[in-house]
């Protein structure tokens, strides 16, 4: 079979529209095309129906129930929302939140600004595979804290943080937890009455449908989750998020997670195979090269690694042809290495090689094979250009160089 | 991030990737950078002690496209020069010649203190003084 090139092999930072989706969208573009709150008329019910049908869609994912369903423009706003929202609403109770140092910046910045407004934020630290310790959790509550917000899955590195078991503790101690599902909805069995999870993020872009569409599961019982609003306006979303629907979007990120719960798990095995494959062929044919987080817990269709001595942007440029990204400080636009390798206690120097492969639905063990041959073979070559590599080989501990940078 | 045709050029037709010995008294070897920055350049540079004129030039760098271009260019602009006219190459002429954006300055300003530390590495093996310091190439401590 001939590969179509250039292979994309980014899908943590986006996942092509499923045709399945995109068909389903459609006819909300120029047929259906009601605004879901008008109440008068068959086009405005036609969308009511179709954004009912997607609430329903979205909540057999997660195993919640439709009403608990709200929608937004992604995860950023839903993440803002619920931390937002929380914070506000029970200002009363406490101000105090905890987190952790590998979330997301919707999460991170948010708290940022809440700690502007007053509020306390705790930010517990990951072990070196990338998980929160649970001792840490516990002792980081107070009689103030009103909600912990950790994420299913981390987008870098693609680690598992313990959900079921941070979700017993806030249950006991009465706090909301709220968990960001970005990288995980779709892709592991999410279950938020197992879990104990009282709100939940979740977007279409990651899971084959639209971008500028997502969700929050806001738990309706045992408790009755309350939100201040951040968007003001006409009141929808039962007043938790003001604005004209976006029908398509929402009619697309429904068929998104019906296609999830349907193929989820032949799915996940097809693509843990892919990525075991791409890992044994790569660290099979190089020295020097190693894993970032936790290889027990982690997504089944990503792996991060690193690769000593070659740096991640030049890596980049030399398979062009192929996307996937890295966590070196060259390829932010702020020159800044990442923060999440960072957290894990990966040296700078290895952040600086580090490289992101997240496998998705349309990648082909065809493709496979092409981008771990390119790699290896671009490595090996980078290698020849490396100072750092040369000085290893000669013997050099690098750890012991005095840098003139 | 779109790279201009030379960084490209230069990245995949690096000029003159090598090591020189740099146990030879005519062979200046110049160590910048630092891993955690992402970027480390080596340089060395051949230099007739008569005519002080660079008659081999090699370069191996850990770092991003353009900061291999820029070191390949070094290379490339050295070969043939003098030390002095050497000593005159500006990081700006590097950034112009590769069409290098704002956030990839930097990678230029180490291109030039590469080129700058061989030189200073070579004096001190000609026992000449060299005039600026700064210009000291990396040590190793330990082997």
């Amino acid at each position: 079979m001939a590969i179509k090139l250039p292979i994309y092999m980014d899908n943590h930072a986006t996942t092509p529209v499923d045709p399945r989706v995109l068909d389903a969208m459609i006819p909300y573009f120029t047929e259906k095309f009601g605004n879901s709150a008008s109440r008068n008329h068959a086009f405005g019910w036609a969308a009511e129906e179709a954004v009912e049908n997607a609430r329903a869609q979205i909540a057999k994912l997660i195993n919640a129930t439709p009403k608990e369903i709200i929608f937004t423009s992604g995860a950023t706003e839903s993440n803002n929302l619920a931390i937002k929202g929380v914070a506000e609403m029970y200002r009363e109770k406490g101000n105090h939140i905890i987190t952790q140092v590998t979330e997301h910046k919707a999460v991170l910045d948010t708290c940022k600004r809440l700690e502007k407004y007053g509020y306390q934020v705790t930010y517990l630290p990951v072990e070196k595979d990338g998980r929160i310790n649970l001792d840490d959790l516990r002792r980081a509550i107070t009689p103030k804290t009103i909600l912990i917000s950790i994420m299913y899955a981390n987008n870098e590195i693609a680690v598992l943080q313990p959900i079921e078991e941070i979700g017993k503790i806030a249950k006991e101690k009465g706090i909301l937890f709220h968990v960001d599902g970005v990288q995980a909805v779709g892709k592991v069995p999410v279950d938020v009455q197992r879990d104990n999870i009282d709100l939940l993020s979740i977007t279409a872009h990651k899971i084959y449908g639209p971008k500028g569409i997502g969700a929050l599961y806001v738990r309706r019982r045992n408790p009755r989750v309350q939100l201040s609003a951040v968007i003001d306006g006409g009141g929808h979303e039962r007043g938790m998020r003001s604005g004209t629907l976006n029908v398509p979007g929402i009619v697309g990120l429904g068929k998104a997670c019906e296609i999830c719960q349907k193929e989820m798990a032949t799915e996940t095995e097809r693509l843990r195979g892919l990525r075991e494959r791409l890992t044994e062929k790569i660290m099979g044919q190089l020295d020097e090269t190693f894993i970032n987080g936790s290889m027990t817990n982690r997504l089944p269709h990503s792996i991060n690694i690193s690769f000593a001595y070659v740096e991640g942007e030049s890596l980049l440029m030399g398979i062009n042809d192929i996307a996937v990204s890295s966590g070196s400080a060259c390829t932010s636009a702020t020159l800044e290495p990442s923060y999440v390798l960072k957290a894990l206690g990966v040296g700078e120097d290895l952040a600086h090689t580090s490289i992101r492969f997240g496998l998705g639905r349309f990648n082909t063990e065809e493709e496979v094979d092409y981008v771990a041959a390119r790699v290896v073979e671009t490595v090996k070559r980078l290698r020849e250009l490396s100072p750092l590599y040369e000085m290893a080989k000669e013997g050099v501990d690098l750890s012991k160089m005095n840098w003139k940078a | 991030m779109a790279y201009s045709d030379k960084v490209i050029e230069h990245y995949n037709n690096p000029r003159n990737v090598g090591s020189l010995d740099k146990n030879d008294s005519k062979v200046g070897t110049g160590l910048v950078g630092a891993p955690e920055c992402g970027d480390v350049m080596k340089l060395q540079m051949k230099i007739d002690p008569e005519t002080r004129v660079i008659q081999e030039a090699k370069f191996k760098t850990f770092g991003c496209g353009s900061a291999i271009a820029s070191s390949s260019l070094a290379t490339e602009w050295v070969r043939g020069k003098t030390v002095e006219e050497a000593l005159a190459i500006k990081n700006t002429d590097i950034v112009r010649e590769l069409a290098l954006p704002p956030v990839k300055i930097h990678c230029s300003v180490l291109a030039e203190d590469a080129i700058k530390a061989a030189i200073t590495d070579w004096k001190t093996k000609q026992g000449e003084a060299s005039e600026s310091a700064q210009h000291q190439p990396a040590t190793a401590s330990a082997h």
